[in-house]
């Protein structure tokens, strides 16, 4: 090692990788200076000049002597570069170090082009159009099943109600509903005023100020409150089920509790899809309120309508039916957002990339559900209530 | 490596009157006290001591990632703080314990990564470099392309110390090297760490419990106990020691096995 790092006459640290082509009475010679490492090569200034220089020793051919005994340092990036530079051969003249013949002899030993990347072709991209429907058919499958296992424990937690997980259920029902109060008050508050905002501007246009009550009240509690709610809690808690049993699958704390005999689908799918079916419909009302109260104290501020004609006229404008519509609606929803993050977690392969795409993909596949099952509901209670 | 040249040179390693304090529910928890150590060029140190005992939070505050709360750390003649700047990878590699490989790359991308992040380098010279550190590493060329996730715990560590050194830093730090390996792949890592302090003129510090690996390849044992280093010396000349820990870790039972490997190996340092 010696040999390759200290060299006959001093020179600063960061002295620069050069060839220098030299006329000796046998010929031309290259000879090297400096530092030939990664860290020195790779400057702009400094590769340029070397990578040119290496250029016209190569047009001279195998004439060309090459001395590297005044080299300050050789790493193997280096040696690389020399070794690629000779056409993968020894050159015929070569005066070296021990040290640096033995980092080359290294170099040339291993330098073998890596094997073939794989290739996409047609045939290809068909085989993987045909894996993407199996795996949409493998997903369908999984969510069934995960369905009528929820089913089958949802049986046994009433047949032994004594004996079901309450403890996971209470701590979910706090970590899903309770902490989630703050974010869901202000987005729905926020909501409200806007959207009391906006409409007062086109109601006072025909004069039509009062049925304020009736669009945000309607709006606000058969639709927005539901949806918002279920959003929020998709993005919230969807996300923090798939992360949470992906990690267990990372961590192989799925396979200990399999050992032991526990049954995972009774002690962490269940829990929270009841927790959050639970929570859920509480959540829909508590943002709906805050809605309400922004779009109320808007609509006192932009068209001053009182609160109290406002709360007056609510149960006038909005029929009942809309708020059992709306929590029913709800509890689908909780259920179903925890099922999603439930399948995705569950489906998380053993190394964070896929930790990463499951809880997205979880994230993004509940908040599309939720719409389009709001959009079914619409549909099939469009008599009901308005 | 050793001889005049290198006892002239400077330390590569050198820490003075070291504290490291963690501070956890509003107490502080000193972990160093006053610790001392210097790390020749050259050297192949094994660094010892119980559980929590802050081996690892040594090896952290050598390569910068803990902040001294007194004393001070000095690497390659410069401050530790300094060493995670860019161009780290060429001052001082660092293997892993659980090799902490970049998930979403292959196993060459990652090997290539600190070069390629120069930016100047041609592709094609990058991927050459690559190939042969990783071969070097002892792995088939075949696995270039293989994700880590699809890697063995001992394939892992070879492909992080193959990135470690895809620089050829002078200091190399290793953290538990043959943890979670078997026998067989644990004496292979030895002989492969061996071949390339010897070939490459590595400083290597490494973290291990593994009682054969100390004996097998360290030149120097650093046992890290009561908050400094309690003796730094020759392996032979640590286990002589008298300091309880020293005598439960080097004589116990275990201790007593892979001692046999001092007596029959005539190769043993």
């Amino acid at each position: 090692m010696c040999e390759i790092c200290v060299s006959p006459v001093a020179i600063p640290m960061d002295s620069p990788p050069q060839i220098t082509l030299e006329t000796t009475p046998e010929g031309a010679c290259a000879v090297l200076r400096g530092r030939w490492t990664a860290a020195h090569l790779a400057p702009p200034g400094h590769w340029v000049p070397v990578q040119s220089a290496l250029t016209r020793t190569q047009a001279l051919g195998g004439a060309c002597a090459w001395d590297l005994r005044a080299l300050h340092r050789l790493d193997h990036t280096g040696a690389q570069l020399l070794w690629n530079s000779w056409g993968r051969h020894w050159p015929e003249h070569l005066h070296l170090l021990d040290g640096q013949r033995a980092m080359l002899e290294r170099v040339a030993r291993f330098s073998v082009a890596p094997p073939p990347a794989q290739r996409s072709s047609a045939w290809g991209l068909f085989l993987q159009l045909g894996a993407w429907v199996f795996s949409v058919a493998d997903h369908g499958a999984g969510a069934l099943r995960l369905l009528g296992q929820l089913a089958l424990d949802l049986g046994r937690l009433l047949r032994h109600p004594l004996k079901g997980p309450w403890r996971d259920i209470s701590g979910h029902l706090y970590r899903i509903g309770a902490t989630a109060m703050p974010i869901t008050a202000l987005v729905g508050f926020l909501i409200g005023v806007v959207l009391a905002y906006l409409m007062s501007q086109q109601l006072r246009q025909f004069g039509a100020d009062a049925f304020i009550v009736n669009i945000l009240g309607v709006s606000l509690i058969r639709e927005l409150g539901p949806v918002l709610a279920a959003i929020l809690i998709a993005g919230r808690s969807g996300s923090a089920i798939t992360a949470q049993i992906g990690v267990m699958r990372v961590t192989e704390e799925l396979d200990a509790m399999r050992v032991m005999g526990i049954a995972k689908g009774y002690r962490l799918v269940m829990p929270r899809a009841i927790a959050m079916a639970v929570a859920m419909p509480l959540l829909t009302v508590w943002t709906t309120l805050a809605a309400l109260l922004g779009g109320m104290l808007a609509s006192d501020l932009a068209m001053g309508l009182t609160p109290a004609y406002f709360l007056t006229a609510l149960p006038k404008a909005v029929q009942l039916s809309n708020l059992w519509l709306a929590l029913s609606k709800s509890v689908v929803f909780g259920g179903l957002i925890a099922l999603i993050g439930c399948h995705y977690g569950l489906r998380v392969l053993p190394n964070t990339q896929s930790l990463g795409q499951g809880t997205t993909a979880s994230v993004v596949t509940s908040i599309t559900v939720v719409i389009l099952v709001d959009a079914l509901f619409a549909v099939l209670f469009k008599g009901i209530g308005v | 490596m050793s001889g005049p040249a290198a006892a002239a040179a400077p330390p590569v390693v050198q820490i003075d009157k070291l504290w490291s304090v963690f501070r956890a529910d509003g107490v502080d928890a000193v972990i160093h006290q006053d610790l001392d150590l210097t790390i020749a060029q050259g050297e192949l140190l094994s660094l010892v001591g119980g559980s929590g005992g802050g081996k690892t939070v040594l090896l952290r505050q050598i390569l910068g990632l803990e902040t001294p709360a007194r004393g001070s750390v000095t690497v390659l003649g410069r401050p530790a703080a300094e060493l995670g700047r860019a161009g780290a990878a060429s001052r001082v590699g660092m293997l892993f314990q659980h090799g902490a490989l970049f998930s979403a790359f292959t196993v060459l991308e990652n090997i290539a990564f600190p070069l390629r992040e120069l930016g100047t380098l041609p592709a094609a010279l990058v991927r050459d470099v690559a190939m042969v550190k990783l071969q070097m590493a002892g792995l088939d060329p075949a696995n270039a392309h293989k994700m880590p996730a699809d890697l063995s715990g001992g394939m892992v560590k070879r492909v992080a110390l193959a990135r470690a050194l895809v620089m050829d830093p002078p200091l190399l730090l290793l953290d538990e090297p043959t943890a979670g390996l078997d026998p067989d792949a644990s004496d292979a890592f030895c002989t492969l760490l061996r071949s390339l302090h010897r070939e490459l003129g590595l400083t290597v510090v490494m973290v291990t419990h593994d009682l054969d690996t100390i004996y097998e390849i360290s030149t120097r044992v650093a046992v890290v106990a009561d908050k400094h280093v309690i003796v730094d010396a020759p392996v032979r000349e640590v286990v002589a020691f008298g300091h309880p820990f020293v005598r439960d870790f080097f004589l116990g039972g275990r201790g007593h096995r892979a001692m046999g490997l001092l007596h029959t190996r005539p190769d043993a340092v």
